[in-house]
């Protein structure tokens, strides 16, 4: 069996402590910059937001091993088109509830 | 004759095993992928809901960071620990692949702990999810993150049975890898719990 198509069935010890030190450090970064409340909202939120993708992508990349190769990228494509409709369900529902707040001046 | 027959249908039955692996995992990757869009219409909701305190606390009221924060590490680490499992599976080491499992359900148990004190928590208080529209919305995601963890650890429980009694073969090793998606899948949901919910809701 080629390692090409047996997802999550490669990786080395090295990889997966990197994976591990890489996604603490990144909880770490967020939960510290709010907990000790040094920065401003924008900036605090700027960090939440960057630290949970590149943590996210950390466990994607390192952990479930996604790649373009993994069953002739199928794994790669279907994550992709999840995503497209995860932006569209909730980028969507905030969209139109904002504006349904608004029209009905509520909130 | 007959061992060449016999040598044959050995042969196939190992192509057909070659095959069905992948397969298997790349099926339960698309049920992950579904399980996602659940994820993510309880996320939509909780945004939603949010402002919605009905007079009641806000998350910045109630939310305990250091209790997340231990959850979360417990969580991460499990991961990792589960990853290790995996190596020790390709390197046909059934002992050890027992012993990682053992201990990422250990730190399973640790989170679910800390879960369960939150929600037991705040729910004496009379802070539970019929206090308020935004309770009610944060009691389900991440109720419903709390029952995928559960499950997952039922699933590492059957699976340590099935490894003492039918130890590593062409059926067992496609579950684990399926189970260990499962896991990953789990911190990538509470990594965007942790963020969006409590440390957001901390500050805003």
């Amino acid at each position: 069996m080629s390692s090409s198509s047996q997802p999550s069935g490669h990786g080395t010890v090295k990889s997966y402590v990197t994976g591990l030190v890489l996604s603490l450090v990144l909880t770490v970064i967020p939960f510290g910059a709010v907990m000790l409340g040094s920065f401003s909202l924008p900036v605090n939120v700027g960090i939440i937001v960057v630290t949970a993708v590149l943590q996210v992508l950390v466990q994607l990349v390192m952990f479930m091993h996604l790649d373009f190769k993994t069953e002739d990228g199928w794994n790669m494509l279907s994550f992709v088109f999840t995503v497209l409709i995860l932006g569209l369900v909730v980028g969507g529902s905030l969209w139109i509830m904002q504006h349904l707040h608004l029209n009905m001046m509520i909130g | 004759m007959a061992t060449e027959s016999l040598h044959h249908d050995a042969h196939a039955e190992e192509h057909e095993h070659h095959d069905a692996g992948p397969t298997k995992v790349f099926g339960f990757w698309v049920y992950l992928m579904s399980d996602l869009v659940i994820f993510g219409t309880l996320f939509a909701t909780y945004a939603v809901l949010m402002k919605g305190t009905a007079g009641g606390p806000t998350g910045a009221d109630i939310f305990e960071l250091p209790l997340i924060l231990f959850g979360t590490f417990a969580l991460l680490i499990s991961s990792f620990t589960f990853g290790m499992g995996v190596l020790a599976m390709n390197a046909n080491r059934v002992g050890q692949v027992k012993m990682w499992l053992g201990i990422t359900f250990v730190l399973g148990l640790m989170f679910l702990g800390m879960e369960i004190y939150e929600f037991h928590h705040l729910i004496h208080e009379g802070f539970g999810p019929d206090r308020s529209a935004f309770l009610s919305a944060f009691f389900t995601l991440v109720g419903t993150h709390g029952l995928h963890v559960t499950f997952g650890m039922i699933w590492i429980l059957v699976m340590l049975v099935q490894l003492s009694t039918k130890g590593l073969n062409d059926k067992t090793r496609p579950r684990i890898l399926c189970l260990s998606l499962f896991w990953h899948f789990l911190d990538i949901v509470w990594i965007c719990v942790f963020s969006f919910v409590y440390l957001m809701g901390v500050l805003v």
